[in-house]
């Protein structure tokens, strides 16, 4: 399919049914009709996209539009297809479980027609090739998830989520605003094949670097610019949270690969390290936040800020090797970043359908509110488990094998000749294995809690399974989950295209390979085989069974349970989540969010409950955001008399900018 | 065999860098004594080694001069101090033992990093061995700057001199009167210190420094 | 390639981890109660007790879920498969290359996985007690455990266990990070298997418990896979100790049949070595209080990284 085709039916696919979808809002049957023809939208185009991603050459197209002398140029090469493809596959599952889940959304007038904007703005930043249209398309992707973000608006907290992520957004877009404007120069060269063909100064390099990490880490959620996304993700319905996590995010680290891998040039050594502590640091302190949440989709959410540092840990080392023209070490980096943004992409998708499965059951989404839901939607269950374990990094799922992968280039980086980098890649290394292990944890609480133990409410004992759209959707990701874990060679060679764009050379083909493992160097080296892995337990567990149940005793008795003999009568008397983190937190949390627990113990004799306080600090509103809101909030009040003046004052206030401004131009050398 | 004789050394050396990090951990004065003691070992079977390895009979004499004041001496006489003082069974609670290790561990990458940059040309154990022995140095300094009571700082100073010696000893022997001069000076050191503390104990009854704060100018009170 | 040996050998191997966990565990007890001059159990006991277990009904709670009844089998494969890829007397693994000590580690966090699930299952509060600590001591041990490999992939520039177990019986000179390394991999590894001062395997009846608590639901043949794997765990590690540091002995692939029975006499001495250090460890302790194990394995996690970071300023110096 050619580029026009494709990028032409999106949008006037996308735009038709945005449309059509505002009168079928307010039917029974049209939210159902308006996603199912999405996913046939976004079906048809992730095809489109895969073949692109197969084809090689890159397509491109110019229209007459936009910028004067640029016009509006797309394009689409591998990096972009490989993307396309990721985006357009989770969008049309995700457009399926919306078939059943979309009913039970209160306003559909406010996200049915935003769903398909939403999709399309995503698609556009794909294909931009121009400054112009990158940004175009990029505020059009914030502005309609915006839009979604605050489709319940009639809730206090999801209107501030609301109003912080606009915020960010707006303060994210102005930083790639900048930035392409450094990249462009003063000629204004905004056209991508322009900028690449122009070599920077290192300062103007450097300063571009920065600004698209700002630029694209406010979206994906980089520490410290990642507080507006739980709130925005968690506030969203949930087929949106999915989206928003899964695949928006990852737009944005197309956004940074496409600025800093294709149009910054030759990277410098400690960009890589920079990247990578950041990353780093954003991976261990996502999760630490994750681990004090009891909110299921907040918990998801800083989920996802975790996993935005792994895949930056892939592209600081992908960057640190590519300085030093290490390209087989930058390929083995490269791959696992661009592996863990499917991988991510797949089973936080899956885990947001479970979190709005349950939300639909139970109407609660307060871990502390549900529990023993695997006896009520025992289907739901088993999916969110194997999303649990995927997102743990546990073997034979895939989640493993991009970490996996991560850690191996790790390994190569002695040969780095910088001491900083020397010294930072272990100790990245240790932050990336920190998190994965705090990862398990997490999502042992946010399993157990949920759906194991006895229910704790009276809504989580009256829940029913969920529709069987969603169940469709889940089990999708579930086998996707399943199948790039135990034969991720497949997963690595189709990506081989896009990481040859970023860093110019690829990792050897896997697939020829014996027994279909995967061998990132030599195989004295590392190898690892989740297919044999995967028959390997399978068929220990077959054997234990079998000898079990041809020896032992077969016989079970059901009983109370026993509980070292003080079976406790109340449901309330579980562990709860807040109780199951208390050990992390009081670890890791008198540093990182100045944990302080105070018990307020009643004197003898007094009838009063104990009570338990915890107080936890987020360090980083503390010190990054509090003082910009306190200055944001002073500047406006100065500001403030500007709106109440008189049509005379206004256009005086316009006639000397306009003259202040002519007069910077006449004096400017 | 020249591996192997290099490799004891290095060993040696990096045990050193252990031991230190294990008197950061600990939290009784009695152990941290005995964990001293057990530095000053380590520093004696380090010093010795080198005196084999450089054919350096005068360095035997320092190993000694370590195992015996350091090794054995100092630590009974500190242990009899504490125990007459009444404080053997003191917990010390400064800071969290995580942060500390943690800046300990950066200060051996800091030490690592300052060493091997400035000395480029040099045979590159020797260098470790230096890296090694600087480590030792600012672990002191750290051991010495989270401790509040004087005993640990005492403790704290007497590591930071056993890693002079390291680096003395790795830079294929210095002078013996140097040496001389270095154990004396910890001696007189001890004196001081072990006085010192004595005059604390008498005047605010208790060994915490902090209280030397509190009175240390009448006017800011 | 003769596959046939090497066939041979991953069946032998796999038979002989499952044949003598109960033995070092039993030997464990045998030497710890001598140490504490008590008679202790007969050697054989845990054979006696596995057996016992599986013949008894199962009670199981009222409330239990699928998860509960799978777990015990997820536990047990996953264990023994790791247990198995562990070049325990010959390199010559015909599976070895499936799953590199990385993924091995991987292994055994899924098992504990499962069982940390299993534990809060029932919703009782003493399993939830179990599963939280475990994961809370886990979160600390995991990144320890990396960072050994990290040193140990660094030396032998491979993190297959049969390339390192080789280059290290090949002889690499005394290392500073490699004892770094040891003495961290012990700690995990006391952490990892419950043993004291961290958890105490010889009671349930104690507030700090880990993981009998987490496991204290279970019965019959469910609790008998779990201490089963529980006690193939402990050769694992014990295991996994000998190969990467007391690599001698250890046979490589295409040796002569002399060579195996060598490598199959020194394996039970190894682990018995093992074993009887480890009772003599626990004897001079004192169990710690919970809140004191971060600190115990935060030391495990900072000599992993000094050993890490060592080694990659060593490499870069010489």
């Amino acid at each position: 399919m050619s580029l026009d085709l494709h990028a032409g039916f999106l949008v006037f696919a996308l735009l038709l049914l945005a449309l059509a979808a505002i009168p079928l809002a307010h039917t029974r049957r049209g939210p159902s009709i308006v996603y199912a023809l999405a996913a046939l939208i976004a079906a048809a185009a992730a095809v489109s996209a895969f073949l692109a991603a197969a084809g090689g050459t890159p397509l491109r197209v110019q229209l007459p539009l936009g910028l004067p002398s640029t016009g509006m140029r797309l394009r689409l090469d591998a990096l972009s297809a490989t993307f396309a493809f990721i985006v357009n596959m989770a969008a049309t599952i995700t457009s399926l479980y919306a078939v059943g889940y979309g009913r039970h959304e209160p306003e559909q007038g406010r996200c049915l027609p935003f769903y398909c904007l939403f999709l399309l703005g995503m698609n556009l930043v794909l294909v931009a090739d121009d400054a112009f249209s990158f940004l175009l398309a990029w505020e059009f992707m914030s502005l309609s998830s915006w839009a979604l973000v605050v489709v319940r608006h009639r809730e206090e907290e999801n209107r501030r989520a609301g109003l912080l992520y606009l915020t960010m957004a707006s303060f994210g877009t102005l930083a790639l605003l900048f930035a392409f404007g450094v990249l462009a120069g003063g000629a204004g060269a905004y056209a991508f094949d322009q900028i690449r063909a122009r070599t920077l100064e290192p300062y103007a390099a450097t300063l571009a670097l920065v600004l698209a990490l700002v630029g694209t880490g406010s979206k994906s959620g980089l520490v410290p610019l990642h507080a507006w996304l739980p709130p925005a993700h968690s506030a969203a319905p949930s087929h949106v949270s999915a989206l928003m996590s899964g695949v928006m995010t990852k737009v944005a680290v197309y956004g940074f690969i496409r600025i800093v891998f294709d149009l910054l040039g030759a990277p410098e050594w400690w960009w890589g390290m920079l990247v990578l502590s950041l990353g780093g640091v954003t991976a261990v302190l996502g999760v630490l936040y994750a681990l004090i949440q009891h909110d299921l989709k907040r918990l998801l959410a800083y989920h996802t800020v975790e996993n935005i540092g792994i895949i930056y840990i892939g592209l600081g080392l992908a960057l640190a090797f590519e300085a030093h023209r290490m390209t087989w070490a930058a390929a083995l980096a490269a791959t696992a970043a661009l592996f863990h943004v499917f991988n991510h992409c797949v089973f936080k998708s899956l885990l947001f359908f479970g979190a709005g499965a349950v939300q639909t059951a139970t109407g609660e989404r307060d871990m502390e509110h549900l529990g023993g839901l695997i006896h009520r939607m025992p289907k739901t269950a088993f999916v969110f488990l194997v999303g649990c374990v995927a997102i743990s990094a546990l073997p034979p799922l895939n989640g493993f094998v991009s970490e996996w992968l991560t850690f191996q280039a790790i390994l190569l980086s002695p040969d780095l000749p910088e001491w900083g980098l020397k010294f930072t890649v272990p100790a990245v290394g240790a932050l990336l294995a920190l998190s994965a292990a705090l990862a398990a944890a997490c999502f042992v609480k946010a399993f157990g809690i949920t759906f194991l133990g006895r229910a704790r409410t009276p809504a989580a004992e009256r829940a029913e399974e969920t529709d069987r759209f969603s169940l469709a959707a889940m089990f999708a990701f579930a086998a996707l989950c399943l199948v790039a874990g135990i034969l991720p060679g497949f997963f690595i060679d189709a990506l081989a295209p896009a990481v040859t764009s970023m860093v110019g050379g690829r990792m050897p083909v896997q697939t020829a390979l014996p027994w279909l493992s995967i061998v990132p160097i030599a195989e004295s080296r590392s190898s690892y085989n989740g297919l044999l892995l995967f028959l390997f337990i399978t068929f220990a567990a077959c054997v234990a069974v079998y000898v079990i149940h041809q020896f032992a005793s077969n016989a079970v008795r059901r009983a109370p349970a026993w509980d070292c003999g003080y079976p406790d009568a109340s449901p309330a008397t579980q562990y709860t989540a807040a109780s199951f983190a208390q050990p992390i937190r009081r670890v890791y949390g008198t540093v990182i969010f100045r944990a302080r627990e105070r018990v307020e113990m009643p004197p003898p004799g007094e009838m009063r409950a104990a009570r338990l306080t915890v107080d936890l600090r987020d360090l980083v509103w503390d010190w990054f955001y509090a003082p910009v809101v306190v200055a944001v909030t002073f500047v406006a009040d100065l500001l403030n008399p500007l709106q109440f003046q008189t049509i005379r004052r206004y256009l005086a206030l316009v006639f000397i900018a306009l003259v202040s401004l002519l007069t910077v131009i006449a004096i400017w050398p | 065999m020249r591996g192997l004789v290099f490799d004891l050394a290095h060993l040696l050396a990096g045990s050193l860098v252990l031991v230190s990090f294990i008197q950061l951990y600990q939290d009784r004065l009695t152990a941290l004594l005995n964990v001293f003691a057990l530095h000053a070992v380590v520093l004696a079977l380090s010093v010795a080694w080198q005196a084999f390895i450089q054919g350096a009979p005068h360095l035997i004499v320092t190993a000694v001069i370590a195992l015996v004041f350091k090794g054995m001496l100092v630590p009974l006489a500190l242990h009899r101090i504490i125990v007459r003082l009444g404080i053997h069974r003191e917990i010390e609670t400064v800071g969290g033992i995580g942060l500390t290790m943690l800046a300990g561990m950066g200060l051996v990458a800091l030490s690592m990093v300052v060493m091997l940059k400035v000395t480029p040309g040099a045979d590159p154990l020797a260098r470790e061995d230096l890296a090694f022995a600087l480590s030792v140095v600012l672990i002191g300094l750290l051991l010495m700057v989270t401790r509040r009571n004087a005993v640990s700082q005492v403790v704290g100073f007497m590591s930071l001199e056993n890693g002079l010696v390291l680096a003395a000893t790795g830079a294929k022997g210095m002078p013996f009167v140097i040496e001389i001069s270095v154990a004396f000076s910890i001696l007189i050191a001890f004196i001081v210190i072990g006085i010192f503390l004595f005059r604390i104990r008498e005047r605010f009854d208790t060994v915490d420094v902090s209280a030397l704060d509190r009175f240390g100018g009448g006017t800011r009170v | 390639m003769a596959v046939t040996p090497d066939l041979f050998v991953q069946g032998l191997e796999m038979f002989l981890v499952l044949a003598l966990a109960p033995l070092l565990t039993g030997f464990v007890r045998v030497v710890k109660a001598r140490l504490l001059r008590r008679r202790g159990p007969p050697l054989l006991q845990p054979y006696r007790d596995l057996a016992r277990l599986m013949g008894k009904q199962v009670v199981l709670a009222e409330n239990a879920s699928w998860l509960f009844r799978v777990t015990p089998y997820v536990v047990f494969a996953t264990t023994w498969v790791a247990a198995a890829l562990i070049p325990t007397f010959a390199t010559g693994l015909i599976f070895s290359w499936s799953a590199d000590l990385i993924a091995i580690i991987a292994l055994i966090a899924s098992a504990r996985f499962f069982q940390a699930l299993a534990g809060l299952d029932i919703g009782t509060s003493f399993g939830g007690i179990g599963s939280s600590r475990e994961m809370m001591i886990a979160s600390l041990a995991e990144p320890a455990m990396i960072m050994i490999v990290f040193t140990l992939a660094l030396i032998a520039g491979s993190t297959q266990l049969s390339t390192v177990s080789q280059i290290m019986a090949s002889g690499v000179g005394l290392r500073v990070s490699l004892g770094l390394a040891l003495v961290a991999l012990i700690l995990v590894a006391i952490a990892e298997n419950a043993r004291i001062p961290v958890d105490n395997p010889a009671t349930h009846l104690e507030l700090t418990m880990v993981h009998e608590a987490m496991v204290l639901e279970y019965s019959g043949r469910h609790l008998a896979l779990i201490e089963f794997a529980a006690m193939v765990k402990l050769l694992l590690y014990i295991s996994l100790i000998a190969c990467v540091f007391v690599p001698w002995g250890i046979v490589k692939p295409g040796a002569e049949p002399l060579a195996y029975l060598v490598g199959l006499a020194l394996y039970p001495v190894k682990l018995a070595a093992g074993g009887f250090l480890l009772a003599l460890f626990e004897t001079s302790m004192a169990k710690m209080r919970v809140f004191r194990v971060p600190e115990f394995l935060g030391i495990a996690l900072m000599l992993g990284l000094l050993g890490t970071l060592l080694l990659f300023v060593s490499r870069g110096g010489l």
